[in-house]
């Protein structure tokens, strides 16, 4: 399978290093190159210098080839922006994001976009525990 | 009419006070408080500190009865995401974004913003327009319609200088509409009216046909 990734944080080099371990063939873009130190050493994908809410950016990365396309960026609109274009402009079948407000991400779940919401699942997370 | 401006920079505040004098019931939503605070001593209360693409921030607001949504910050996905909570939370009539990476203005219209604005686009024409040599100006597009009204100088050195506009092969659904000349009134070109260097030729053409018209009129 061929994934685009959009942001190299924490959560996106993790992604990308366990993708690559199985054998995916990953793309990873960000816009400042020094956030690529957060991937495995052993990593075999490619790292792009790129914005994913730029078209021609994200066909360097081979969006039009992609069998998923994940937004993971530190900007919730950013991520909305980018995912929107991944699956209406170049028809990605499996199109991720990640969206920290929670109510932003049940509005745009409901027009088609599968997302996330770390703020969501992590405080129901940490009161389990608090509870458990 | 009821309008919502997300956005108080330099672009929001100036819209706000021309709308407000127009006298439109104005909101405008900005995410610094200095700001903020600058806009209602200038303006009056018209302006709150908050997120433009908040849920609550717009519930708050009043975006539910709002006719109109202009958003004009400068950043593309800001405005972007501004309008669609405005038009798919609050259905809001109209929906009006600022884009600053002209590329864009395909994408937003795609994702079901109602008119999009393209500041850097604007500007450029407006440069473009003191190049002497800028061989085709956009004057004005009719969006609804897929035209657009251009300018195209014949230049001093062009093969059709001398033809009659009949004699011009030009392409589909291009109609020349005016020709302004040096020393003379403006006039409506017909069939035989033959072409002078300098010539400001002004056309009515689709944004597909604009490249064979400039062609044509300028034999390059």
């Amino acid at each position: 399978m061929k994934v685009v990734i959009m942001g190299c944080s924490r959560v996106g080099a993790r992604l990308a290093g366990l993708l690559d371990i199985e054998g995916h063939s990953v793309t990873i873009l960000d816009i400042d190159a020094y956030s690529f130190r957060r991937l495995p050493p052993d990593f075999a994908g490619t790292a792009l210098v790129g914005d994913g809410i730029d078209e021609e950016s994200l066909k360097k990365a081979g969006i039009e080839q992609a069998d998923a396309f994940v937004a993971l960026t530190q900007g919730d609109n950013r991520n909305i922006m980018a995912a929107q274009i991944a699956k209406h402009i170049f028809n990605v079948p499996k199109v991720v994001c990640r969206i920290y407000d929670p109510l932003r991400r049940e509005l745009f779940n409901s027009l088609g976009i599968d997302a996330l919401s770390p703020t969501t699942t992590f405080a129901q997370m940490l009161k389990d525990k608090i509870e458990g | 009419m009821y309008i919502i401006i997300i956005g108080g920079g330099k672009v929001g505040f100036y819209l706000a006070k021309a709308l407000l004098n127009e006298g439109h019931e104005i909101l405008v939503v900005e995410k610094d408080a200095g700001r903020t605070e600058f806009i209602c001593n200038e303006l009056g209360s018209v302006c709150i500190r908050g997120d433009g693409c908040e849920v609550s921030v717009l519930t708050e607001v009043g975006t539910g009865r709002a006719n109109m949504f202009i958003a004009v910050t400068g950043d593309d996905e800001d405005n972007l995401v501004a309008c669609q909570v405005a038009k798919h939370k609050f259905n809001v009539p109209q929906t009006i974004a600022r884009i600053s990476n002209p590329k864009n203005e395909t994408i937003f219209k795609k994702l079901g913003i109602d008119v999009t604005i393209s500041s850097t686009n604007i500007i450029l024409e407006y440069i473009e327009q003191e190049v002497p040599t800028h061989p085709l100006t956009h004057l004005l597009a009719i969006r609804d319609r897929g035209l657009e009204i251009v300018e195209v100088k014949v230049p001093p050195n062009s093969p059709t200088i001398g033809k009659m506009i009949k004699e011009l092969s030009l392409p589909p659904g291009s109609i020349l509409s005016l020709i302004i000349r040096r020393q003379e009134k403006p006039q409506v070109p017909t069939a035989e009216t033959i072409l002078q260097a300098g010539d400001q030729i002004i056309a009515v053409t689709s944004p597909e046909a604009e490249e064979a018209l400039r062609t044509v009129l300028r034999g390059l």
